[in-house]
């Protein structure tokens, strides 16, 4: 047989759009480092300084534990009741959004809408706001983390809740359920598992985030950044930033121990 | 299992009448410590509600509450762009370019420490759980935190904020990173290796182009954390739309706090619809 056809070699492809993108990209980074007049020579210059830090900050003042336990306990007392008051307010917006929940489209896009609206602000900017509507304390870093955990745990839960199986739910229309039966008896069985892991994945997101709301005056330890770098007593700084760590890795882990078992 | 177990017991049941289906069909176990893990949470509960000291709000509460609504309504659009200085286009453009610098910058440091910490890039598990452990106590370091050790290296600014950020996400980026790598397609590694390329050009020919789209898929996934996290950068003095927000806060400046809240909104909106369609097509 005559190689009349011959061995063609499939074109490579086209390289302009990568070269364009890549362009882009680099006339965006570039960009972005004028307008954060980045300056590398700076930070080499500094870095003795940021050394200076480090070292005046070791070894930590351990006594100071103490006087920041109960702002620490107050902190975990923030995450907790936020946490829970964010999940118990999640469920009826989760079951608004699903699509397999509510019929009608003109129900469940616009509480999405206002999902991802609520979302887009971050929670040290709500406890910044929440601060200048109640006052200085932790009550208000109780309602940004409310209001932040909401919108975390509604769009997991709604999206968890889309992917539930039918079955049990056709089964109980069959012998006559009515709706509150169906989401007792099919929804929450099916979705509860989760519906407890993604409460404790915020709270552990909550956790790291309590600790830094006191920055804007909304409780808990936070604050006391403020106190020790203001008299400069970075030994104090490095405890409560020890501090910090040891309470969220517990948790952490605690928490990852737990999600394993549910799920 | 209980019944299950003895196949000498094999019987049929019957169901009898009077009898319920409960004996067939075993009701699942419940847990016996039910009862004491409800008292713990309870008392949990309880020891956080009386920890919290709630006072009642305050008598302004509504009226402020009242007046920054107003003020997300009625925004104050001279403050979208001012001739001399600082405005919330100004504001807006500098968080972007914090986030773009500093997820750029994450990008570039975290790619050594995948690969260090990816267990099918190294012989010895130790090396690989030496990488992740060091991603783990980067990850749990605060931006924040962060941010205030760099103000005091750099100064306050912008500057800050892009190395705050630039090295607080290469935890989780590095992570994801490493995970990607992980999850890589052994042949065509085999078969340059059967054709005799070296180390770095099985990098370059079988591992880059498996990694790439996931690698740029979580950059912009950072990405758009990233600019989250630049708004608040801000409170600290490094740099952002934060400053401003923080400022007219506490000034009392209602109708200001309004526009730099539906500014950071309609950015972060945009951003998010604009990665997610790019995310997409990649991966």
């Amino acid at each position: 047989m005559k190689a009349n056809t011959e061995l063609k070699r499939p074109k490579p492809p086209g390289r302009l759009k990568l070269y364009m993108t890549g362009a882009l990209l680099i006339l965006l980074l570039w960009g972005s480092f004028i307008q954060t007049e980045a300056n590398f020579g700076e930070l080499i210059s500094g870095l003795p300084n940021m050394m200076d830090l480090l070292r005046e900050m070791f070894p930590p003042k351990w006594s100071y534990f103490e006087k920041i336990t109960d702002a620490m306990l107050e902190t975990i007392r923030m995450a907790l009741i936020g946490t829970t008051a964010g999940a118990i307010l999640a469920v009826p917006i989760a079951l608004l959004c699903a699509s397999n929940m509510v019929g009608s489209a003109w129900i469940f896009y616009p509480v999405r809408l206002l999902l991802n609206l609520i979302r887009t602000i971050p929670d040290l900017l709500l406890a910044a706001l929440f601060v200048a509507i109640f006052g200085l304390g932790p009550v208000p870093g109780i309602f940004a983390l409310t209001v932040f955990s909401i919108g975390l745990i509604a769009k997991l839960t709604y999206e968890a809740l889309e992917t539930i199986d039918h079955g049990p739910l056709e089964a109980m229309t069959s012998v006559g359920a009515n709706r509150l039966q169906k989401i007792i008896f099919a929804v929450i069985p099916q979705i509860q598992a989760h519906f407890m892991s993604y409460t404790l994945y915020t709270f552990e997101i909550n956790i790291r985030a309590a600790a830094i709301l006191g920055l804007v005056g909304a409780g808990g330890i936070g604050h006391y950044y403020e106190v020790t770098l203001g008299f400069l007593e970075y030994d104090k700084t490095s405890t409560i930033i020890i501090f910090t760590l040891a309470i969220v890795l517990i948790i952490d882990f605690a928490s990852t121990k737990l999600r394993e078992k549910l799920l | 299992m209980r019944t299950n177990s003895n196949p000498t017991n094999k019987t049929i049941p019957t169901v009898r009448a009077g009898k319920s289906w409960d004996t067939l069909v075993p009701k699942p176990r419940k847990n016996r410590y039910r009862w004491l893990i409800l008292v713990a949470l309870i008392a949990v509960y309880a020891w956080a509600l009386a920890g919290i000291p709630f006072t009642g709000f305050k008598e302004t509460a509504a009226q402020i509450t009242k007046a920054i609504i107003s003020g997300i309504f009625s925004p104050d659009w001279d403050y979208v762009y001012l001739p001399d200085g600082e405005d919330l286009l100004r504001g807006l453009l500098d968080t972007l370019a914090i986030s773009i610098g500093g997820t750029f910058l994450s990008t570039l440091i975290c790619i050594p420490f995948a690969f260090w910490s990816a267990t099918n890039m190294s012989r010895s598990g130790a090396i690989s759980g030496s990488g992740k452990l060091l991603l783990s106590i980067i990850r749990t370091f605060p931006e924040i935190v962060m941010a205030i050790l760099f103000i005091k290296a750099v100064g306050p600014g912008s500057f800050a904020g892009v190395l705050a950020l630039g090295l607080h996400s290469v935890g989780m980026l590095g992570k994801l990173f490493a995970d990607e790598i992980e999850n890589i397609d052994r042949g065509p590694l085999e078969a340059l290796t059967a054709a005799g390329a070296n180390r770095l050009q099985l990098l370059w020919f079988a591992v880059i182009p498996q990694v790439l789209p996931g690698f740029l898929s979580y950059t912009l996934y950072r990405f758009e954390i990233n600019v989250r996290s630049a708004t608040i950068l801000g409170v600290i003095g490094a740099g952002g739309i934060g400053t401003p927000l923080i400022f007219a806060l506490s000034t009392r400046n209602w109708d200001r706090v309004g526009i730099i809240l539906l500014g950071i909104i309609v950015m972060i909106t945009a951003i998010d619809a604009i990665s997610g369609l790019i995310r997409k097509r990649l991966v």
